[in-house]
Order: structure tokens, then C-alpha cells, then sequence
């Protein structure tokens, strides 16, 4: 036993689902599933291996430690050796390479004071614990995660803390989605073409679905929302193509044991005060409209760039993202998106490995290319 | 004596005559080894194992143990790898300018417990003191002489096609406790290490008869990477059913949180017995009642060729519950806490 996934019953549940998919499909279908975590599960459970030949999964951008923008990176790095800061973040994010290739972990070997979180409200603790020291948070994250920063934010203004700041790059989920089936399919991208959403259920818990509705609307797709357990990662697949079938595009609920069509409305309710919706860099895609959360008055007082005179958000890293592909092999944007599975990169498992990562899809265990590399390979 | 260790308690002069007097003679069951050069021991005939580790664990103190009883168990364990009786132990301490004396007498009564425990007496020892920032509070190394007692050779190489894999108890315990300490994670309730010399487990192995091809304790990088070192040293596939791995039901969880995976992290009283397919049920006999399992087998060189034609030499494939396969690779890098 090592995961819900392995519970007496979880094995009969997900073989009546697999059968299910088997005798609904008549034709080759391909879906994306949004969230790293989803990829995550797919490829370490074999899920894919039971999937009816024709229908073809791929992996979404839903990996905060992908699409942060290594410019964003490279702020956090040079923040990092300033010997009055100390930098700290996610677990991830350290190993994540900026422009320059170097990492977090790497500023830290040099002496740099770079330190792991596991809940940004520690940074108020660090701040008060050095008060002759300023305490960067390197925030990153979707809908998930930005909640857990507005509270920090709150916190931190109130106790009018003046050697705490944020250096922020949230980003939101549904202008991605939408970016992935606005795009033109490129002669390149072969069958990778996503024709039905499996949406982030966590991010879903949060938000809700109506975001979804209108990404439907617009754009006539079906999306079904769905969790991370093996069987519900079946029961998302198994009503997305009942949809594909039938011809149909509407959002669904295949996680309805966690997620509400109107999401967590306090955690919803903290972000509208906190932030405000911005166009932001995606690693990988490039500029997206209302791709991000930035601070807003009076919390923006807390954004480390300006703090710095770094420039004055997110944005202000956009012309440095224009070109969506790192340099050499690595094709980390074309896969972010959609239009590649990792295996198609040439760098994937020789250049590009966990302990040497070319793109950032290989850092994280929710990227795709760390996914495929751990279990796949 | 001031509370703190001072550079000087290293520097060979009374201070630390005095710091091996008062704190560290109950290191030694025989008080006479600490004031020569070396220790002379009579050792009975046959094979002897010798290892030595070192041990730079923070927190120095975790629920469930302390860099102290680790610096024994981890030591005495490797010799039990080997069906050695843990015998005899040297101990190096590296202490830290300004660390805690009170902190310091701990580690040592615990470290001296550990010993007992294991039946393993400190023969030898130094004690060493670096300047403040220049070391984590204590350093510990010691290395274990013990009398092997098994007469076929326990190796990786005498993993043979057909053997079954067990584990002595359930797996990650140690890896979560030392996590949770370190990242200012409350689990309620606790998690306790599992730091436990292992060598009665062996021995009751032995005694009942069981023809062990190979054991591996489970360290850092967990089963996970003893597995695939196992693997890779002998040329062969192993399998592993996952649904039959024993996790506890925090442990589980606090991963699921974390986004670790049970079988990378690591165990300090765990490890994986190699054996023949009819010695199973024996082994199974000793070690259930304490939480051990089987978890899979070396599959035959015919039933893998029929699965794949070029098996690649040394790998380890894990089943899921689902019936699917995967590769079950070592940990890469450090292990760090997932974002969401």
C-alpha cells in the first residue's frame, strides 16, 4: 500500500474503467491532461497502458517549476547573492536553471543564503527571526498555490514587516488552455493536437468551473475536470471521450467529491484582494494574456523587483521571454504545449537527464520529461 | 567545566583529558582502552567483516533516535549485510566550537545504549574539535569489526534467478521522521525513526535455516536505490509488486503530501533479504511477526526473455496495482519537497 491508488477495490475500479474506455471508443482521439500532477500519476501508475489503442494522451504545461519564466529565475538568482537577502522558495524551484543555465542550489553553493519552504507563511518566521536581513519569497504557482501567497501578503502588511517581499510569477491556468487550442497547428506537430481538456482538479477546487464554461464557449472543447487517483484519472478520461463521441463541448465534473462549481469562494474572495490579473510570460509559450496574478495596491508595495528596482512586475520580464525554446536541442516549449511528447525530443534521456536538465519539463517530478524519464525510460 | 565545548577540549591538554574522562569513558566497557594507542583484541577464528561510515545527520536529535544511536546502528547493520556478529566499534567524534555539553552527554549515553544493544563494545575512539561554523554540532564516524556466522558467502552475486525478494518492515519511516523534523512539519502523531540494529533479525534467519543470497540494508535513496544496485551488480531483472510493499498509513500520507515517493527515502533499521523460493516460508516466519512481506521475486531468465526479447541487464520493474509496469529508478539529486 503505498497511495489511495492501491486500496483494495482501487485495481477493480480502474480495470471497469479501462474496459468502459475500450467499448466507447470507435476512433483515434487525443487528449491533454492540464496538470503536471496528472502527468505525474498517468506515467508513474502505467495508466497509459491500459488506455484502447488510438487514444493518445499528452502532457499539459500545469508544472509551476516549468513555465516560471527564466528571466523571473535569473531575478531570484541575482537577488540570491546579495549577502543582506535570504531567498527562499519551494523545494522545485531551486533546481530549476535560468537563462544562464545555473540554479538556486548552485547560488547557495557559492554562499549564497537560499533556503526551503514548505509553507510561505515560514517567511514571516524568517523575517522576524533576522530582522538585519531582507527575506525574499520566490512565489510561483497556479490558483493552487497564489492563496497561500495572498495570505502571506496579508500577513506580512499587517504586521508591517519591512524586510519581507515577494518576487512573484503566479500564474493562472485557463489562458493557457486557451492559448494550447487557439494556436495554429504547426506541419511539425503531427497528431499532437488536443481535442478534450482533463482540467486541474486542485486548481478547480479553488476557481470552480466557471472559467471553463467561458473557455468553452469560446472555443468549443470539451474539458472535463478531473482528480489524481488512478480511477478518477479514468472516469476524466471515460467522460471526456463520451463527449468526443457524442460530438458534444461542455464543461464536466468527473471530481465532484472535491470540487464545487463555484470553487473555495474564501480562497477566491483573498486572491481578488491581493491580485490583479496581468498578461505574464509562460516559459515555453511566451507571453499570455491574463496568464498571471500580480500584486495590486496597497500589497504591490511588497514586490521584490521594485523593492530591488528590478522593473516593476512580471511583465517587466516579458521582452526577455520572446524566444520560447532554450538554446540547443531541447524542445521544452514545444512540449509545454502540447505539440510534442518528450520521447520526440532528441535530447530526452542522453543530454537531458534529472541530474543534468536542459529544460525545466525535466527538473520537476511533474514535468513531463522527469515524468517519462523516472518511470518510462 | 563551561557548558560548551570550547576549541580547547580538542587541543590535548587537560581540557580534554578531562571531556574523555568525565563524558566520554562510558564510551568503554573496558576502561583501560582509552589510554593506550591502540586496542588489542582477541578475535575467535573464522571470517571477519569490517565497514566503517560516517554520520552527519541534522537534526543531531529526531523522534526516534539521535545522530549517536544512528552512528551505531548504521555501522553495526552494514556488518550484519554480511551475517557478521557485530562485535567491536571505533568511534570519531568531530565537535563543534560551542556545542551544547548537555546535547554532547546525551549523544554519547544514547550512543552508548546503541552499543549495548547491539552487543558491540567501543574499543577505540578519538575526539576531535573544529572551530564554530566549521563543522554541524557533531560529526561521528565509527567503523565495526564482527565474526561472520554464516558459511555461503551473503553477496549480490549469489542472487540467483528464481529468488524471492522481503523486506524486514515496513518502509520510509526513518526518511519522514528526519524530513518532518527538519522542515518544521508537526505530524500528529509523531513519526519515529526506525533506527534499529538488525542483526537478531539476521541471526533468527540463520538459525531457522534460511539460505540468504543477499542482504541489503535499506539507507538513504531507500529500496528504491538498494534494489537497483542489486540489479545492476548482478546483471538481472528484478520485480517488484507494488500493492505488496508495506507503507505505514502516514507515511503514506506525509509522501502524498510532500510529493515523495516511500520507496526513495531512507530507513536505518529495514532491509531487503535475497532468498532461494523454498526458504521463503521460513523467512516469512521471522519476519512477519515484526511487519516484514514479500515484495517480489527474481523473475527466471526464460519468463523474461518471453516478456521482452533484449531484457536490459539490470533494471528493477515495478508491477502496479493495476497490472501495468514501470521502471523503479534510484532517487536523482536531492530530495526536495514538491510546490503543489
Amino acid at each position: 500500500m503505498v497511495s489511495d491508488a492501491a486500496r483494495p477495490g482501487a485495481g477493480e475500479l480502474v480495470a471497469e474503467r479501462a474496459a468502459a474506455l475500450a467499448a466507447l471508443v470507435t476512433r483515434p482521439w487525443t487528449l491533454m491532461e492540464v496538470c503536471g500532477g496528472q502527468t505525474h500519476a498517468i506515467v508513474r501508475w502505467g495508466l497509459d497502458q491500459l488506455l484502447p489503442p488510438g487514444l493518445r494522451l499528452i502532457h499539459g504545461p500545469g508544472c509551476p517549476v516549468c513555465v516560471t519564466p527564466a528571466a523571473t529565475l535569473d531575478a531570484a538568482q541575482q537577488l540570491a547573492r546579495r549577502p543582506e537577502v535570504i531567498l527562499c522558495s519551494y523545494g522545485d524551484m531551486l533546481r530549476v536553471p535560468g537563462s544562464s543555465g545555473g540554479d538556486l542550489l548552485g547560488v547557495r553553493a557559492a554562499g549564497g543564503d537560499v533556503r526551503l519552504l514548505t509553507s510561505p507563511l515560514q517567511a514571516i518566521a524568517l523575517a522576524r527571526e533576522h530582522p538585519g536581513r531582507q527575506v525574499v519569497f520566490l512565489a510561483v504557482g497556479f490558483e493552487t498555490t497564489a492563496p497561500a501567497t495572498a495570505l502571506l501578503a496579508r500577513q506580512a502588511l499587517a504586521l508591517g514587516l519591512t524586510n519581507l517581499t515577494l518576487l512573484t510569477a503566479h500564474v493562472r491556468v485557463p489562458p493557457a488552455m486557451e492559448a494550447i487550442v487557439a494556436a495554429p497547428v504547426e506541419p511539425s506537430a503531427g497528431n499532437n493536437v488536443v481535442q478534450g481538456f482533463l482540467a486541474a482538479g486542485h486548481v478547480c477546487a479553488v476557481m470552480g468551473t466557471a472559467e471553463l464554461e467561458a473557455l468553452v464557449d469560446r472555443r468549443q472543447v470539451p474539458v472535463v475536470v478531473t482528480g489524481f487517483e488512478p480511477a478518477d484519472l479514468l472516469a476524466g478520461l471515460l467522460a471526456c471521450v463520451q463527449q468526443l463521441e457524442a460530438g458534444q463541448a461542455r464543461v464536466s465534473n468527473a471530481y465532484g467529491r472535491v470540487v464545487r462549481q463555484q470553487g473555495n469562494p474564501a480562497a477566491r474572495a483573498l486572491l481578488q484582494r491581493v491580485f490583479t490579473v496581468v498578461d505574464q510570460p509562460w516559459r515555453g509559450f511566451g507571453p499570455i494574456a491574463g496568464g498571471g496574478l500580480a500584486l495590486r495596491p496597497p500589497y504591490d508595495v511588497l514586490e521584490a523587483r521594485r523593492r530591488f528596482g528590478l522593473g516593476s512586475g512580471p511583465t517587466a520580464e516579458l521582452q526577455q521571454v520572446r524566444e520560447a525554446e532554450p538554446a540547443g536541442p531541447c524542445i521544452a516549449g514545444t512540449i509545454l504545449r502540447g505539440r510534442a511528447t518528450p520521447d520526440q525530443c532528441p535530447a530526452f534521456g542522453t543530454a537531458c537527464t534529472p541530474e543534468q536538465p536542459l529544460g525545466a519539463p525535466m527538473v520537476s517530478s511533474e514535468g513531463a520529461c522527469a515524468a517519462w524519464y523516472r518511470y518510462r525510460r | 567545566m563551561s557548558e560548551r565545548i570550547q576549541l580547547a577540549h580538542g587541543g590535548g591538554g587537560t581540557l580534554m583529558q578531562r571531556l574523555i574522562e568525565t563524558e566520554l569513558r562510558s564510551l568503554y566497557a573496558d576502561p583501560s582502552v582509552v589510554l593506550h594507542d591502540a586496542a588489542r583484541l582477541q578475535l575467535p577464528h573464522g571470517g571477519l567483516a569490517f565497514t566503517t561510515d560516517g554520520y552527519v545527520v541534522q537534526p543531531l536529535e529526531f523522534p526516534g533516535g539521535d545522530i549517536g544511536r544512528l552512528a551505531v546502528c548504521g555501522t553495526a547493520n552494514d556488518l550484519a549485510m554480511a551475517g557478521a556478529r557485530p562485535l567491536h566499534l571505533s568511534v570519531g567524534l568531530i565537535l563543534e566550537e560551542g556545542l551544547e555539553l548537555a546535547l554532547l552527554r546525551r549523544i554519547v549515553a544514547s550512543l552508548a545504549a546503541a552499543a549495548r544493544e547491539c552487543g558491540m563494545t567501543v574499543v577505540t575512539g578519538d575526539t576531535k574539535v573544529v572551530e564554530r561554523g566549521k563543522g554541524d554540532g557533531v560529526f561521528i564516524t565509527t567503523s565495526g569489526i564482527g565474526l561472520v556466522e554464516c558459511a555461503a558467502p551473503i553477496d549480490p552475486l549469489a542472487i540467483a534467478p528464481g529468488d524471492q525478494l522481503l523486506v524486514s518492515g515496513d518502509l520510509g519511516r526513518h526518511g519522514v521522521a528526519i524530513l518532518a523534523a527538519r522542515h518544521g512539519l508537526d505530524l500528529q502523531p509523531p513519526l519515529f525513526s526506525d533506527c534499529a540494529p538488525l542483526w537478531p533479525a539476521v541471526q533468527a534467519l540463520l538459525q531457522a535455516g534460511v539460505r540468504l543470497h543477499c542482504l541489503r540494508d535499506l539507507t538513504r535513496g531507500g529500496l528504491a536505490s538498494a534494489l537497483q544496485e542489486l540489479a545492476v551488480v548482478r546483471g538481472l531483472t528484478l520485480l517488484v509488486e507494488e500493492a505488496r510493499l508495506p507503507v505505514a498509513e502516514p507515511v503514506a500520507r506525509c509522501c502524498e503530501v510532500l510529493g515523495f515517493d516511500p520507496l526513495h527515502l531512507a530507513n536505518e533499521g529495514r532491509f531487503v533479504a535475497v532468498l532461494p523460493a523454498a526458504d521463503m516460508e521460513a523467512a516469512l516466519a521471522v519476519l512477519s511477526p515484526q511487519g516484514g512481506a514479500w515484495i517480489g521475486e527474481v523473475p527466471s531468465s526464460e519468463a523474461m526473455r518471453a516478456a521482452t526479447p533484449e531484457p536490459p541487464a539490470g533494471r528493477v520493474l515495478l508491477r502496479t496495482p493495476f497490472g501495468s509496469e514501470r521502471l523503479l529508478l534510484p532517487l536523482s539529486g536531492e530530495l526536495l519537497p514538491r510546490i503543489c
